[in-house]
């Protein structure tokens, strides 16, 4: 099995007709994904390849039977995206875009639990999510992940995330899903979200976590698989040398008043019996050596 | 993007709230002017963006001309903490009774703006929320209803200012609110909030902090932008468009992705070196943005040697290839490179890269063994 997206899962693209959606729908679709739809206001009744375009995420919805939309629109207008697309029926929404004002992504999120509390949204500013062999939804190269099992994996990083697929299919390690929660403040879908899924998920075995400095996302995580998860669990936190007070590329990725540092957050996963690697290559070889012994 | 304090002053000044007449000054001269027009005694204070000003100095009371001359003379060019002082804030004294503490910021794991509100102000609240912390009265406001009018007085109440700064402070926090959210802060901190003795409640200090995600509607903060302080390296990347984040070593970092940045930088310094910079270039083959990145990297004077971490996923490891192959042939580089590169047809990538290898363009297998090679030709003796 896997979480949140599977091959059942129809997903219509916000921003189809722009160049990225355009691009990635299009590699979402040749990957296998059930990809029914895009919007675009001034074209509907267009198609990009044969995938129609609609004016609104209802129209499309209601056309299709859409559950999921992947979001590509420019940054200005992701807070009416979100909404139009929660609106419109759509359940799972994964925001590609980067660069939203940490005030919107507040905004929305609280509007999505009170209005929406069965919406998901992933993101913004996160590579999507990717059920291989099933569903890749977002910006994630599918072929770099082997299918199946029995390894899930959560991430704060897109190239990270996507080491982390390539080792474990190097050492041919199958995967049941990959989500990649993003770098931004406030993200649509936290570490503990994906965590209660993954030890509900009966294919999934173990967990591979990768975090980054800023915020307190990863403690609260530790705390959660102390209490709540039986499966293995092994985490990389990026960053731990960064300097405080300076943004490392990711709005959320920053030390301020000595909060967020790495060495904290590494020490709570620890201390939940998570093995830690140093660098990405050895939290791989820590993955390996817990599906070899389970 | 953090505000200088007049900067903050003006910027609080645009919502309703309360605070000194003064202005800026660069001499002596116009730091006078600016005394005269607004009136004795006047407060010099040095414009810089680091605690501790008032401790070095840089924070002055001046009761005459001659005294704003000696005051803004000195701080004029004053070091603190490694800041120098270009700019004097100069503004009338305010008589003060009483100092608070009022702020608002996001709270990531609540999800909610959080305001925080104490009657021990001119402190760092953060040694406040150490020893005293009952003394922090806090309140978490869901962005979707906004503080209202009832919660702003419950959340006065709680924190058990003089009664006489009641309907001041909340005033005072529904306009920081305000600046806080329709201004897209990141943090908006006054501190001291003070009492007047006649009742007044002012803001007398300003800590704002911008998210710079939000300049394409605030048009205005491309003055802020401006006035950002950057070492000579973070200017030229920033004017390239490119995530930099300047450190002190000697290896040169240029990855793809600021997770694999970090990770690049941790490597570096796991392995006994020290890293120069952060650098994310994203996606990874465009050769513009290659180039562009290692002639920042170029221009560094403490750059010994320089490690390229690139991940090909979407992007396919014969394009970065190409890429860099393009950039080394449009810059010329003094310090050697070593590259590593993976993932998406890391082969087909290497290949194309084996024809171009020397003693300035090297080739490693995987992340360990590339940061060892990149921190040893930079002189240093890798772990």
């Amino acid at each position: 099995m896997s979480i949140f997206v599977d091959e059942n899962t129809k997903v219509i693209y916000q921003g189809l007709t722009g160049s990225q959606g355009r691009y990635y729908g299009l590699s979402n679709r040749a990957y296998g994904t059930n990809v029914v739809g895009g919007t675009n206001p001034k074209k509907a009744g267009t198609d990009v390849e044969g995938i129609p375009v609609f004016a609104s995420v209802a129209d499309a919805v209601s056309a299709t039977g859409a559950n999921a939309s992947c979001i590509f629109i420019p940054a200005p207008g992701v807070r009416d995206a979100v909404m139009e697309a929660a609106e419109g029926g759509i359940q799972f929404i994964a925001c590609i875009t980067e660069g939203v004002p940490a005030h919107d992504e507040a905004w929305f999120f609280n509007k999505l639990q009170r209005d929406f509390p069965n919406v998901r949204l992933l993101g913004p500013n996160c590579p999507g999510i990717i059920s291989p062999g099933k569903c890749n939804i977002g910006i994630t190269a599918g072929h770099i992940a082997k299918p199946g099992g029995p390894v899930g994996i959560v991430s704060r990083s897109g190239t990270l995330t996507y080491q982390a697929l390539y080792e474990l299919q190097q050492q041919d390690i199958g995967v049941t899903t990959c989500v990649g929660i993003g770098g931004d403040p406030v993200p649509g879908t936290s570490f503990i979200d994906c965590l209660r899924a993954f030890e509900a998920d009966p294919d999934t075995k173990a967990v591979m976590m990768i975090g980054e400095i800023g915020g307190s996302a990863e403690e609260e995580a530790a705390e959660f698989i102390k209490n709540h998860m039986s499966k293995p669990v092994s985490a990389y936190i990026a960053g731990g040398t960064a300097p405080a007070g300076k943004k490392m590329g990711h709005a959320g990725a920053i030390v301020s008043g000595g909060k967020g540092t790495a060495q904290a957050k590494m020490e709570a996963l620890q201390d939940a019996g998570v093995r830690i690697g140093l660098n990405p290559t050895e939290a791989g070889a820590h993955m390996v050596d817990i599906v070899r012994s389970l | 993007m953090d505000l200088y304090e007049y900067q903050g002053k003006q910027f609080f000044a645009r919502f309703g709230i309360p605070v000194s007449a003064g202005d800026v000054a660069t001499t002596v001269d116009e730091a006078v002017a600016v005394a005269e027009r607004v009136g004795y005694p006047v407060v010099v204070k040095a414009q810089v963006q680091v605690g501790g000003r008032g401790k070095a100095g840089g924070i002055k009371l001046a009761n005459s001309t001659e005294e704003v001359r000696t005051h803004a003379g000195n701080i004029l060019g004053m070091d603190i903490k490694g800041h120098i002082v270009h700019v004097v804030w100069v503004e009338v004294a305010s008589d003060i009774a009483e100092e608070y503490y009022a702020s608002f910021t996001l709270d990531r794991s609540a999800k909610k703006h959080l305001g925080m509100l104490s009657a021990q102000g001119g402190v760092e609240i953060e040694t406040v929320a150490e020893e005293n912390p009952d003394a922090i009265a806090k309140i978490w406001v869901d962005p979707v209803d906004g503080l209202t009018d009832a919660s702003a007085r419950a959340w006065v109440a709680a924190a058990k200012l003089n009664p006489a700064a009641t309907e001041g402070t909340v005033e005072i926090l529904k306009k920081l609110y305000r600046a806080y959210t329709e201004g897209d802060a990141d943090l908006a901190e006054i501190n001291p909030l003070i009492l007047k003795p006649t009742g007044e409640v002012h803001a007398l200090d300003a800590k704002v902090s911008l998210d710079a995600n939000s300049l394409y509607r605030h048009a205005d903060y491309e003055a802020y932008d401006a006035t950002q302080v950057r070492d000579q390296r973070e200017t030229e990347a920033h004017e390239k468009g490119l995530q930099y984040v300047g450190l002190e070593g000697s290896v040169g970092v240029i990855a793809n992705g600021a997770g694999l940045a970090m990770s690049t930088v941790d490597i570096i310094n796991q392995v006994g070196g020290k890293p120069a910079n952060f650098l994310d270039i994203g996606g990874g083959s465009n050769a513009a943005v290659m180039a562009g990145a290692l002639e920042v990297i170029n221009n560094d004077p403490n750059v010994r040697s320089i490690f390229i971490n690139i991940f090909g996923g979407i992007t396919k490891g014969e394009e970065v290839a190409n890429g860099i192959v393009q950039a080394l042939a449009s810059v010329n580089i003094d310090s050697p490179i070593v590259i590593r590169l993976d993932g998406t047809n890391a082969d087909e990538g290497r290949a194309i890269l084996a024809g171009h290898l020397s003693e300035k363009l090297q080739m490693a297998p995987n992340m360990l063994s590339a940061a060892r090679r990149a921190v040893e030709l930079a002189g240093g003796t890798p772990k």
